[in-house]
Parts: structure tokens; sequence; C-alpha cells
């Protein structure tokens, strides 16, 4: 089966968030100045041939320890799978 | 009998741009410089490895995330693994911490901006392949020139690196003093260049390779070169 998975990466609390720096300074020029707390983080998508979810979610969680994420600096969430059963 | 010359690999990755500034350091110090490829399995026999800086992969994911698992990355680690000297540059120190070779990650600076000047690294130990032939205490003008060369490490690592001198380099004033002003990156305890426990690999955000010849600046990346060699050339008839 194929399902589809979700992973949210974003830096540790604490670790400067440029890009989430950025986002907040450019909101005022937009009419929005009661934005604070902002941070961006890396999503990624992907697909995974498994011959059960299970499987494929722990394939998913070792991927997303070993590359997607780098466990000195960030934190991962493997997001719930949206099974897709598309054409292979 | 000849006098062997110590021979230098210095892997290119998509994306590398200083692996010929590298491969002309160690020639200009007088060792033979090696090109190596990252999709290769093969380090040709050299004595020391550079792993130069550039933005390998487009620094795609993170910087040095998608080189630390090339291809080569198995044979230097094997290299690693029995003692020869490993050097990361920059994008090579990324990589080397990408890997699990060395301790700590680097992310963006903490002044958010780009930094391109010159530096004095104070030598923390001269238990490596880069600093033999240098004194602890020591100060060497080098250039740094990177966005994201903040060192960070988890409070376990962190311990783990000054109780164990794992430091190789500290950001320092000309006079040798540790200062914030002195720190062009945010870098904790101003942190330039660590290396592993056994003090064979060894990596740092200045580049070396750009300062060795007196015609375009500071020359502090002399003794880091003359020592690689040396250390290279004990290794190849040990």
């Amino acid at each position: 089966m194929r399902c589809t998975f979700e992973v949210l990466v974003t830096l540790k609390p604490g670790l400067a968030d440029p890009q989430g720096k950025a986002v907040e300074a450019s909101l005022p020029a937009i009419g929005f100045s009661n934005v604070s707390d902002v941070h961006v983080g890396r999503h990624v998508r992907l697909d995974v041939e498994a011959p059960t979810e299970g499987e494929a979610r722990d394939q998913v969680e070792e991927i997303a320890r070993r590359l997607l994420s780098n466990p000195v600096i960030e934190d991962f969430r493997v997001l719930e799978p949206a099974e897709a059963e598309g054409p292979a | 009998m000849t006098i062997s010359t110590p021979r230098v690999g210095v892997i290119t990755f998509p994306g590398s741009l200083d692996d010929r500034d590298a491969l002309r350091a160690v020639e200009t110090m007088g060792g033979e410089g090696v090109a190596l490829w990252h999709a290769d399995h093969d380090l040709r026999g050299v004595d020391a490895v550079v792993l130069p800086g550039g933005f390998s992969y487009g620094d795609y994911l993170r910087c040095g995330a998608i080189a630390g698992h090339a291809p080569i990355l198995d044979d230097v680690r094997s290299f690693a693994e029995r003692g020869g000297p490993v050097l990361g540059i920059c994008n090579g120190f990324q990589i080397l911490c990408e890997a699990g070779l060395l301790p700590g990650a680097l992310i963006r600076n903490a002044s958010l901006r780009f930094v391109c000047v010159d530096v004095f690294c104070r030598v923390e130990t001269s238990q490596t392949p880069v600093t033999s032939e240098l004194v602890a205490g020591e100060v060497v003008q080098i250039p740094v020139k990177h966005g994201e060369g903040q060192y960070v490490a988890t409070a376990e690592q962190l311990r783990r690196i000054e109780d164990e001198g794992l430091v190789v380099f500290r950001y320092v004033e000309a006079g040798g003093d540790v200062s914030e002003s002195a720190n062009p990156n945010g870098s904790v305890d101003n942190i330039a260049g660590v290396c592993n426990g056994a003090g064979n690999v060894v990596g740092l955000m200045p580049h070396p390779e750009h300062a060795v010849d007196p015609d375009v600046g500071p020359t502090g990346g002399q003794p880091l070169f003359a020592s690689l060699l040396t250390s290279a050339l004990a290794g190849a008839s040990a």
C-alpha cells in the first residue's frame, strides 16, 4: 500500500529563527502590528510504499530522524497519514 | 630513496566552491593535492582528506545535510576511524557535523547577516593534525565568509567538548582575548573549530586555504596546512 505522510520540522525553542523574525518584521507593512512569536519551519510531504501503514510510518520516523531533521537543532513531528491508494 | 610528498585529497561536491583553493593551498605548502569526487567510493590512497567550503547540494534541507550522506562519506568515515587526518572547512565543517563525525551543528549567524571578514583565532590545542605545529594560545589571522556559522551544541555535547578539550579554535581579539566583539557569528563560547574525541577529525568555519598567499591577505592558514602535511606524512610512513 502507498501512504502519504507529512513531516513538520521546527527549530528547537530558543534557537535563532531568522526567517520567522523577517516575516514578523514585515507584517506591520501589511497592516498587522499585533503579531509576535512567528516561526518558520519545514514541511515535507512524501509517499511511502510498504506492506502496512505502521511499517511505512516507522520508515518515515527514521527518515525524519536521520535526514529531514538535525536532532541538535530541530524537532520533528510526523502528521497523521492521509492514505492515498493512487496509481503506482 | 625518495622523500615522499604527502598526498592530500580534496572532495568536490556539487556546489563546492573552495575545492580548488584548498588544492592550491596544499600544493603551495609543498603537498600533492588530489581531487576527489563525492559520488566515488574512492579516496585514491590519500594521506589526509579535506572537505572544502561552498554550498554542497545547494545547501538544500540544511547546510551539509545532503552531502553528509554522500557516497564518499562512507570512505571518509572508515578513513577517520583508522585515525586518518580529516579537515572540514566551512561547508566541510557543516558536512562533518551532519555526518555525525563532529559534535554540534552550525546555524544562521546571530546577526542574521552573511559575514566576510578576517578574524583572529586562538589555537586551543596542538593535539590535532592541523595544529600540531602550533602552540596552544597562539593566534592566527584567517578570513571567514559564511551566513550559517554560528556553532551550537546540546548542553551535554558542550560540556563534553569543553571538558575533554575538543575546542580547537576560538574567535578572539588580536591579543588573544575572548570577547563578544571578536565573535563574528554568535558561536557559543566563541568556538570557531572543534575536533572529535580522537582528535584526528577537525572542522572550522574560518578558511585557512584562503590564507596561505601573502599577496592576497593574511597568512594564518599556512601553519594549519603545514601541520596537516606533517600529519599526513606521519600517517603515510606509519
